[in-house]
């Protein structure tokens, strides 16, 4: 039997990188904009933080590390990072009008391309003396959970014991999802993302709305590129260890039609079923089930993506835009 | 009525109806050297080499030597296959970004006959037998997500991306089945001793995906342009509602595309495993099945123009390759001056399609009187 005290913090820590990806994801396609290149903004999310903390720690060899700059200057960079992403692939879609699954897809390439490079290469670039990109001081800041968490047995086990941005990931797909239903700028995104002809002449600032939803949703993914790196992995970057969770991220969002809060329960379902062959018993003599179980949670994506297209409900649909480009003069 | 004019913009954008040939061809090469000088100027930053000595070397690493052009050769057909097999698919709006997937259960089941039935044959019927079920197992793989789009209208983006992690599992699940030694983790050279199963050589060992590549050019040219179902499969990507009026049977063209498009994927897993390889890895695709949807997206969907980009992108990525092995970087480093060169052949497009033009003063005056 599946011990669940043990299971259910490991599914909610593999969970979160895809629950900052799932809800940048949907900020961004409700403007309109399908991002195929969120893989690659979470892995420039990542390395950016790593590329930050490296310098930093170095700066300081030896010397303990400030707690706050230790967080602040990844965080800022990783955030950066992102935003560059994120302008890269408006700039690219919105203003030249490009097509957006191939400006996705070229971001991807580019965006793994630019972690893995870094990821092998910083430490010969920078002519430092370290065997490898190890930065447990800055982790650790990172991963630290409440003092009191230790002590409340199985409760503190699954809600208490994560880095602070675990939280911040809860708050922010909360938040996004009461900004998108309650609010006017909500609204506006949301019509932008339907029709943005109709948005347009009602005076809502397409371009502007998209730029922005484009942007804030690659700096939240990124976030959770930092996240896998320095919570989840303790600040060892290692090439492809963030493996195709982007991916997985964009297929989520249609597994919560398009709502943030469901994200975080469906996030950690997924997280569990990203894990899920860890604990189904194989036998010895039978290692190659686990990869067989490796596939579970792509077998899932493709039956609710097929079971929410056979019930076809109006609620349900994605933004009616989704995917295409706004021009005005050519309506 | 002078306020009015004073808040004109500077400038606005007009769509440009037909380009003329020379001058399309001019922005889209006026891009390409921007970004090759792009490129240059990130690798003399990283490697502190100058910018000449950076294209010798890519250069270098393409065509230095007659094995090295070869290579080139022979991965510039590759990757020219797998966008010609998602051509049709594209031109249709359907987003086949699943060719990676379609390309590994083409090899896998290449590899499944050459390890299963390999010995047991004769030779020439084992090769048969490989393309046949290569190539079926590829049109399986286009049928399934092709089938749920035209029942159901199913996201084909994601569920042809799903695809490619559950042939990915599918491959690393036989991999451990059939690997050699047990505990290894992967297969080997398969038949080494008595080549059972592999492709024959055609003049040299890198001439034969060459000549399907021609082959499939062609065939993908004519069959766009000159047969009725090239001419259904434009209609149905100009306009589903007009396909549907003047008669045209879109499930019908929808799945038909699809197992086109999937079986030459999956021709393209069979030359990797039985001709180029001769075993089969989880990353023997190596990202080519999405490469090849910008490959084709960038060429407009023109299989000639196709031969151009793929061998642009190979000739980036071998070079940077190059690069990457002299002056001790991560290898990765061909994704990054892959990633800047679409950038700005996407980019480029704008200025095709679209003219700025810019308001002046003396014409304003003009217009107001």
């Amino acid at each position: 039997m599946i011990d669940l005290a043990a299971f259910i913090p490991r599914a909610i820590q593999q969970g979160i990188p895809l629950m900052y990806g799932s809800c940048g994801e949907t900020i961004t396609e409700k403007s309109g904009n399908l991002n195929l290149g969120i893989p690659g903004v979470m892995y420039v999310g990542g390395i950016s933080g790593v590329i930050g903390s490296f310098f930093y720690e170095e700066s300081c060899a030896g010397a303990g590390l400030n707690p706050f700059l230790a967080i602040f200057i990844p965080l800022v960079c990783s955030l950066v990072g992102s935003l560059i992403m994120g302008l890269i692939y408006s700039f690219l879609t919105v203003t030249l009008r490009s097509n957006q699954n191939v400006t996705g897809l070229a971001m991807t390439t580019f965006g793994i391309g630019f972690g893995n490079f870094f990821g092998g290469s910083l430490i010969r670039i920078s002519g430092a003396d370290v065997p490898s990109i190890a930065l447990s001081e800055t982790s650790s800041y990172f991963s630290k959970s409440l003092p009191f968490a230790g002590n409340l047995g199985w409760f503190g086990d699954i809600f208490l014991s994560y880095g602070f941005l675990a939280y911040i990931a809860i708050i922010i797909s909360l938040y996004t999802s009461f900004v998108l239903k309650y609010t006017r700028t909500g609204l506006h995104l949301r019509a932008v993302g339907e029709s943005p002809a109709t948005a347009d002449a009602a005076g809502i600032n397409v371009t502007k709305y998209k730029y922005v939803a484009t942007c804030i949703g690659c700096m939240v993914a990124g976030l959770g590129g930092l996240y896998y790196v320095m919570d989840y992995a303790c600040g060892v970057w290692s090439n492809d260890a963030f493996g195709d969770r982007g991916w997985l991220a964009i297929a989520l969002v249609i597994f919560t039609i398009w709502k943030p809060d469901i994200g975080i329960f469906s996030s950690v379902l997924f997280g569990g079923l990203y894990i899920l062959y860890l604990y189904l018993p194989t036998g010895m003599d039978h290692m190659e089930l686990k990869e067989l179980y490796k596939m579970i949670p792509y077998v899932v994506t493709l039956i609710v993506l097929i079971i929410t297209s056979m019930r076809n409900k109006r609620e349900n649909q994605p933004p009616a835009s989704l995917g295409t480009n706004y021009f005005r003069e050519e309506r | 009525m002078e306020n009015k004019s004073s808040k004109k913009p500077l400038f606005h954008i007009v769509k440009i109806d037909d380009i003329s040939g020379p001058r399309e061809w001019a922005i889209r090469a006026a891009a390409i050297i921007a970004a090759l000088l792009l490129c240059a100027v990130i690798t003399t930053i990283l490697t502190g080499d100058n910018p000449i000595e950076i294209y010798k070397t890519i250069i270098e690493g393409a065509f230095g030597s007659q094995r090295k052009t070869w290579i080139t050769l022979q991965n510039i057909s590759i990757l020219l296959i797998i966008s010609l097999a998602l051509t049709p698919a594209f031109k249709m709006q359907f987003w086949n970004i699943g060719g990676e997937g379609q390309v590994l259960i083409g090899g896998l089941a290449a590899a499944a006959c050459m390890i299963c039935i390999g010995d047991s044959l004769p030779n020439y019927l084992v090769i048969i037998i490989m393309t046949v079920s290569s190539i079926a197992a590829g049109a399986i793989w286009g049928l399934i997500p092709a089938f749920f789009k035209a029942k159901w209208n199913t996201n084909e983006t994601l569920s042809t991306l799903m695809m490619n992690y559950i042939a990915i599992q599918l491959v690393a699940y036989y991999t451990i089945v059939w690997e050699v030694p047990k505990g290894s983790g992967k297969i080997g050279i398969i038949n080494q001793n008595t080549s059972a199963g592999w492709l024959p050589n055609v003049g040299n060992k890198y001439l034969l995906p060459i000549i399907v590549a021609a082959l499939i050019t062609a065939f993908i040219y004519i069959y766009l342009k000159y047969t009725k179902q090239g001419y259904e499969i434009a209609v149905v990507g100009q306009s589903q509602n007009t396909a549907v009026y003047v008669g045209i049977k879109v499930e019908k063209v929808i799945i038909r595309t699809m197992i086109l498009s999937g079986a030459l994927c999956g021709l393209a897993g069979l030359l990797l495993v039985g001709g180029i390889n001769h075993t089969i890895t989880t990353t023997i695709a190596d990202g080519q099945g999405f490469t090849g949807v910008m490959v084709s997206w960038l060429a407009k969907f023109n299989p000639i123009a196709m031969v151009a980009t793929s061998f642009l992108i190979i000739l980036m990525d071998r070079g940077a390759g190059e690069i990457s092995t002299a002056f001790g970087l991560n290898q990765s480093f061909a994704d990054i001056l892959t990633g800047i060169l679409l950038f700005f052949i996407i980019g480029c497009e704008f200025f095709l399609r679209y003219r700025i033009s810019f308001t002046s003063d003396k014409k304003e005056r003009r217009e107001s009187k």
